[in-house]
């Protein structure tokens, strides 16, 4: 069997690389302590052999049923995968921008509310309503103070957790009247007539005003969604997807779920156990890849790696 | 026996009693209490999914560190008595707490 690997994130390991590089790991057989890059790296040597294909950076958007039972996998660029078997190894999801609480913030998404920066000269001479602390908060107020007619910086603390450097800056802009910071503030609601007009935000003090506003850009950092996986007709349980133990299988034939992402009665997420359910799911997916072949066991050991 | 309060979203409130010495997060205590948290990251304040505020009892917790100040600065609801569950270790300094769960839920 081959397999191809489709990560939205640009390299490959998943929390392991994109989170917690450096951190130490002490429960994986063999290594008393690894780095999790370290694992990732070893184990990308260990999978070499078999040579599989990697798409990085790219969300599979969709799966597409054959008629012969088949999938096609296509992702947010266009990418086409055909493949016998589909794995979801999602993990937490994928990385979403994080929504403020306010009620019809979705209805005003696209027109008028948007939660990242794609192209800055949209703009320009418009009136621009920025929401956050961290750091993009405030690079993006910096950046947009000379190419919007009027930016304004909400923040619901009274101090910056993001670069000392950007934070002096913000508020340096704000004493020379180019940006206004509205600090210890909130908004708690926004109005429009099809698109975006009025943000109103509360102060701690509880006092409201009004902003005028052509866009809002709440940049509240991101938080792990399933996203489209939860569009794919299987068996949601608590944001997980439930899977037959035997191996691993969804409730949709040749479709099935490891690691984190799934879930059965005493799922432990680790992962050692991310290890167990790929083995498990492998032997069962054979049937898809080669339905003539009788699948026989084999231990590396007896035959080396190359046979597999 | 260690003994705090928790609010769940829809305001009822349940005490809580936790054997001293157990060594336990807080978020991993609601979870196994079937409190609705999702705790995605599994307790690397990575999520912020088990974000609680400490109605009662705040000061006597020992206090935030940057991994959990940054990760609520990132909140939009967060307010100054904000936590994370998964950085709060469950031991006598929760005694008569009262904690309300804010995460977003399932």
């Amino acid at each position: 069997m081959r397999c191809h690997l489709i990560d939205a994130l640009p390299q490959v390991g998943g929390q392991l690389s994109e989170i917690y590089p450096q951190k130490p790991i002490y429960d994986i057989p063999g290594y008393p302590e690894v780095k999790a890059q370290t694992l990732v790296d070893n184990l990308m040597d260990q999978i070499a052999p078999f040579k599989p294909g990697f798409t990085l950076g790219e969300r599979v958007e969709s799966l597409e049923k054959q008629d012969d039972g088949s999938y096609v996998i296509t992702t947010n660029e266009g990418t086409a995968v055909h493949c016998q078997v589909v794995v979801i190894a999602g993990g937490l999801g994928c990385f979403e921008p994080r929504k403020p609480e306010i009620t019809n913030l979705e209805q005003f998404e696209g027109k008028g509310v948007a939660y990242m920066v794609k192209n800055p000269e949209l703009f320009r001479d418009r009136r621009v309503v920025l929401a956050g602390g961290g750091d993009s908060a405030l690079d993006w107020t910096i950046f947009l103070a000379d190419i919007a007619q009027e930016v304004t910086l909400i923040h619901r603390s009274d101090s910056f957790r993001g670069a000392p450097d950007s934070a002096e800056k913000v508020v340096e802009l704000a004493r020379q009247g180019r940006i206004k910071l509205l600090l210890q503030s909130n908004i708690t609601s926004i109005q429009g007539n099809g698109h975006l007009k009025e943000v109103s935000v509360t102060a701690k003090d509880k006092s409201v005003q009004i902003l005028a506003a052509d866009h809002l850009i709440p940049l509240f950092g991101l938080t792990p969604k399933l996203g489209p996986i939860a569009d794919w007709g299987l068996h949601i349980d608590k944001s997980a997807i439930s899977v037959n133990t035997v191996d691993y299988s969804t409730n949709v034939e040749r479709i099935y779920a490891i690691g984190d992402i799934n879930t059965y009665p005493g799922k432990l997420k680790l992962i050692l156990c991310g290890f167990h359910e790929a083995a498990l799911m492998c032997q069962s997916a054979f049937q898809y890849v080669y339905p003539n072949q009788k699948l026989s066991f084999k231990y590396t050991t007896v035959n080396g790696v190359p046979t597999f | 026996m260690i003994t705090f309060t928790i609010e769940d979203r829809d305001g009822t409130r349940q005490a809580l009693e936790i054997p001293e010495g157990i060594n336990l997060s807080l978020m991993e205590v609601l979870k196994a209490s079937d409190y609705n948290i999702l705790a995605t990251c599994g307790g690397m304040a990575l999520c912020a999914t088990c974000h609680v505020q400490v109605l009662e009892g705040l000061d006597a917790l020992p206090p935030a560190q940057d991994a959990e100040l940054d990760m609520l600065d990132t909140l939009p609801n967060a307010e100054s008595d904000s936590r994370l569950a998964c950085q709060i270790r469950v031991n006598e300094t929760l005694e008569g707490a009262l904690f309300a769960i804010r995460g977003e839920d399932h």
